[in-house]
């Protein structure tokens, strides 16, 4: 191969380092109008009144909207589409957006959102899991299965109590993962332009146009063909640029009544009310296992904070189950999962989507089994390793895994075996795996139709352009799209010209979220390229006046394979192609196999494949301050195949980055203000400052390795590489923690004054752990109950389960 | 309340001012509350300098005044009347990259690429007064600059490279 596997400087590199790179916020359009939000100061309250008279009548302003200009709500999930645009009758956290003030400058928008008077009648705060299980009433939403419960999930894949009880020992613990945020460094911004007759055209810093583009033609009411979304490229996604935002439908709503273009820029303030970030997750867990270290089932149970909506938190939590069964064998396994509803900004997808959570939990267990049954926890962990080509027993198909190998690289190069349990006393090191999906298997919304679509176009001057919704958000989409095409026709990447994420122009393809663009985009560019290859190659067999299989395409040029002095360029081919076929367009799309399962719910888990991590962190902890050092972490991905090392050596590192980052520092903490300043919950942190993440001085050295165990499904075998390899850092470090000082520390982030706490315990004889103690009554309904593949059954439901099981 | 507003009006009134940016002189026309940052994208149309935060906790407009690297949100356009101001848009000869951007380019240094522009500006500083940094004078230097999408192993590698190649041109 020419082009993959190959190091090379990505094809927007140029453009970002010269400052080229237009993003959402540097675009601007004549005649151009600002927009900002007034935003709620309660958590929870009720809208009485809200008089925009002297904010509307201020020179400078055009014009001024509340909830009353929007009647449809959305939401990305048909399931919970409970937001509005601008709130109506009620606020729901801190930052819920109330009215827009249009304006000729930010400064007069500023102005006018002062003169805005609302009346508010405050309203109970629910500012906690316990306290929304605890509360039925006042509800925040008027929708769910009961009281503040969003949504209740309940499976069970075999009898779980039964593998439990003949088990030579069962485990229970209980873990915490406190919530985060994206925090990319490119804030949110939006400009929306009139366009045709009655159309408009929004540019946005969005992952996600074209699910943006379904719900802005919902809420505006107008046919989705009159609406174009352009994904401009993102300053850092991460899964906060996923969900359609408040402000995208305000600015787009304000060009069509205005007739003039409308641009909004949220602060970092704003960017942490509107979050979608990381749930906070309890959760529970009892493992079975034989006293050789294999495990005969679980029990996940788990309860999520969503905050204030809806996002994605149906997805998310079933993603807090459905991949636990992905990394190791495990004959049986249950889940019950959670979401309340909170007064808070809502929580949605972050990089591992709903799955680093359950992940710390497992990997800190097997830990504790590991250490229990005299193993060392890296032989144990191969000893369970899944197995390629077999399904697990929520019946996900496993192709390839790299696991096994991932974890002997990571154990050799760390020096493992002259390091667990053999540093002097301070300093430790720890492991832990994970797998993670390369592409969700199903749409957000129901639909038969492809997951992506890349059309490509060529023509006489030889140039090459591809088309495709997929959305740049720094991941390297456009790399990638490039890197096919160029692979498949022998030219160079820079010799394909793109045109992506923009649902005027581009086949659709359903954005950059749940590491699918790779495999998804990536085999829609493939089979396009295939296709004008073939085209070209009849061409240019009949001038070369051999069989068409016989041409071949490397370096710009295409000649009579093994006979390289007859040849012509790709240039002069492309025009013999189109002399003889007339314009040369080609099309690929892609959509991923059908689920193993039958059962109701089935179709959250499902992947063309699942890459797989290992991941060794060292530390040292100092006794007398509790601080946490990270000197090294090694870390082996199993990619499938890598199309730019890059790109995605910098994938594994970014992804240890903000594994780490959440470990030791971030949350996304609330505190209650005093009773007398109106004992309202609000962000303790909302700025940068104070919401601590790691710079260049916190970062240690990262070994990286990339196993390649190319998987069918994939194209040239590639797999995902942007959100997998965070996954084992998190359980890495408390392991490492355990292994340097003896204590445990069950909850994120792992902070000096945990450390500090849990040493005092151990000081004083007490058991050295500090965690969540215990997990509450939650109302799991009767579950789900389908027999794993080796018991029978054909993936389908085995007994009657409630109705509220799968909610 | 009529002399606040009067005041107000004063406060919106454009101020003028020469100074010098990327070795140009330029005559600009703004309202006096404008920071560097916004006088730079708005009024100059230079929008290779990025709003991270605007409040001087990110690193995303840091750009050079007199050599010096500072935080063109925490700048008033007012103070930089007759000095000299670099930005990203500057480095480049003609379509010849400056080596920090090259190893950048080539080194996988930028992801997204959001952060790029005040990492290359404060790293260009540094080579400047430093031209053979310890890697940890590197990670020190970066230090007020975030990035969120790198684990910033590969920009220390790529100003690491550029100080090299920088040397070897010297």
């Amino acid at each position: 191969m020419n082009v993959i596997g190959k190091p090379r400087r990505r094809v927007d590199a140029r453009s970002k380092v010269t400052g080229r790179t237009r993003f959402a916020d540097d675009l601007a359009l004549p005649r151009m109008a600002h927009c900002r939000l007034l935003r709620s100061p309660h958590p929870h309250a009720e809208i009485l009144a809200v008089d925009v008279s002297r904010a509307a009548a201020l020179s400078g302003v055009y014009l001024v909207l509340t909830g009353e200009a929007f009647p449809v709500s959305f939401g990305i999930m048909p399931v919970s589409q409970d937001e509005y645009p601008l709130a109506r009758g009620k606020v729901r956290y801190v930052g819920d957006p109330v009215a827009a003030v249009v304006a000729r400058d930010e400064q007069t928008c500023a102005e006018a959102l002062a003169e805005i008077e609302v009346k508010y009648r405050p309203l109970a705060t629910i500012a906690s899991p316990a306290e929304a299980l605890a509360t039925p009433e006042p509800r925040i939403h008027d929708y769910g299965p009961q009281g503040n419960i969003h949504r209740l999930q309940a499976y069970e894949f075999g009898d779980v109590e039964e593998a439990l009880a003949r088990a030579d020992h069962v485990f229970e613990d209980v873990f915490f993962y406190e919530g985060n945020t994206h925090l990319a460094i490119e804030q949110h911004a939006a400009l929306a332009a009139p366009e045709g007759e009655g159309g408009v055209v929004l540019y946005s810093s969005t992952q996600n146009p074209h699910y943006l583009h379904r719900q802005l033609a919902r809420v505006l009411q107008l046919p989705a063909s009159k609406v174009r979304v352009v994904a401009m490229p993102n300053g850092g996604g991460f899964g906060g640029k996923c969900d359609p935002a408040n402000h995208e439908m305000v600015v787009a709503k304000a060009a069509l009544a205005l007739g003039r273009p409308v641009k909004i820029c949220l602060n970092r303030e704003e960017v942490f009310y509107l979050h979608r970030g990381r749930h906070p997750v309890l959760m529970r867990l009892r493992t079975g296992v034989t006293k050789d270290g294999r495990l005969t089932g679980v029990h996940l149970q788990t309860l999520l904070d969503g905050g204030a909506y809806g996002s994605h938190g149906p997805a998310s939590t079933f993603y807090t189950g459905v991949l636990t069964p992905t990394t190791y064998e495990l004959p049986r396994f249950k889940f019950e999962a959670c979401r309340v509803f909170t007064n808070k900004p809502p929580c949605g997808p972050k990089r591992g989507h709903g799955t680093p959570q359950p992940r710390f939990g497992q990997e800190v267990q097997l830990d504790k089994i590991a250490e229990k049954l005299g193993l060392d926890p890296a032989e144990l962990r191969l000893r369970i390793a899944v197995k390629p080509d077999s399904l697990t027993a929520n019946w996900l198909r496993i192709g390839s895994t790299g696991l096994a190998e991932c974890i002997r690289q990571v154990v050799e190069r760390s020096g493992w075996k002259e390091k667990f349990r053999k540093l002097p006393e301070g300093r430790g090191v720890g492991l832990a795996c994970s797998a993670y999906m390369c592409g969700a298997g199903l749409p957000i919304y129901w639909n038969k139709l492809p997951h992506s679509g890349v059309q490509l176009l060529a023509d006489r001057s030889g140039q090459v352009t591809a088309f495709c919704g997929a959305t740049e958000v720094g991941q390297g989409s456009d790399d990638v799209l490039a890197a096919i095409v160029a692979e498949v026709l022998g030219i160079a990447p820079d010799d394909v010209r793109l045109v992506t994420g923009d649902t005027g122009l581009t086949p659709v393809d359903l954005g950059s979220y749940s590491s699918r663009v790779t495999v998804m985009m990536g085999n829609a560019a493939l089979r396009a390229a295939e296709q004008l290859k073939a085209r070209i190659a009849a061409a240019a067999a009949e001038e070369l006046g051999v069989a068409p299989h016989r041409v071949a395409f490397a370096n710009g040029r295409v000649s009579v394979a093994g006979e390289p002095s007859k040849a012509m360029a790709f240039r002069e081919a492309v025009e013999l192609a189109e002399a003889r076929f007339g314009t040369l367009a080609a099309t690929g799309s892609y959509t991923p196999p059908k689920p193993a399962g039958k059962y109701k719910g089935a179709g959250v888990g499902p992947s063309p494949a699942y890459s797989y991590s290992a991941c060794v962190v060292e530390v040292e902890v100092d006794r007398a301050s509790g601080w946490i050092s990270v000197p090294k972490i090694w870390i082996a991905h199993d990619i499938g195949r890598v199309v730019n090392p890059v790109l995605a050596r910098g994938q594994v590192v970014g992804s240890v980055y903000m594994g780490l980052a959440e470990a030791l520092m971030e949350e996304q903490a609330f505190r209650r203000l005093p009773p007398k300043l109106s004992d309202a919950l609000v962000h303790r942190i909302p700025s940068i400052l104070e919401y601590k993440s790691p710079t260049s001085l916190d970062m240690p050295e990262v070994e990286t390795i990339l196993v390649e165990e190319p998987d069918p499904n994939c194209p040239f075998g590639a797999k995902e590489v942007g959100q997998g390899p965070l996954l084992p850092v998190p359980p890495a470090l408390a392991n490492a923690i355990y292994d340097a000082v003896g204590v445990r520390i069950d909850e994120l982030p792992i902070t000096p004054d945990k450390v500090l706490r849990a040493l005092e315990l151990k000081a004083q004889g007490k058991n050295p752990r500090i965690g969540p103690e215990a997990f509450p009554a939650v109302p799991y309904p009767k579950p789900v109950f389908v027999p794993p593949p080796w018991e029978g059954g054909d993936g389908g439901e085995a007994k009657r389960h409630d109705a509220a099981a799968v909610v | 309340m009529g002399a606040a507003r009067g005041r107000e009006a004063l406060l919106r009134r454009n101020v003028q001012l020469r100074l010098h940016v990327n070795g140009e002189a330029v005559e600009v026309s703004f309202p006096p509350y404008k920071t560097l940052l916004e006088v730079l994208r708005e009024d100059l149309g230079l929008t290779g300098t990025k709003h991270g935060c605007e409040l001087g906790e990110c690193g995303a407009c840091a750009v050079l005044v007199d050599g010096e690297p500072q935080l063109a949100c925490l700048v008033l356009g007012l103070e930089c009347e007759g000095r000299s101001v670099e930005t990203v848009e500057g480095l480049a000869q003609g379509g010849t990259l400056h080596p920090l951007q090259a190893a950048f380019a080539d080194l996988g240094a930028a992801q997204c690429g959001y952060c790029t522009p005040g990492m290359l500006m404060t790293a260009k500083a540094l080579l400047e007064r430093e031209p053979a940094p310890s890697r940890e004078r590197i990670r020190e230097a970066i230090s007020g600059n975030l990035c969120r999408c790198t684990g910033y192993a590969q920009i220390v590698e790529a100003i690491e490279a550029a100080a090299r190649a920088m040397r070897e041109r010297a």
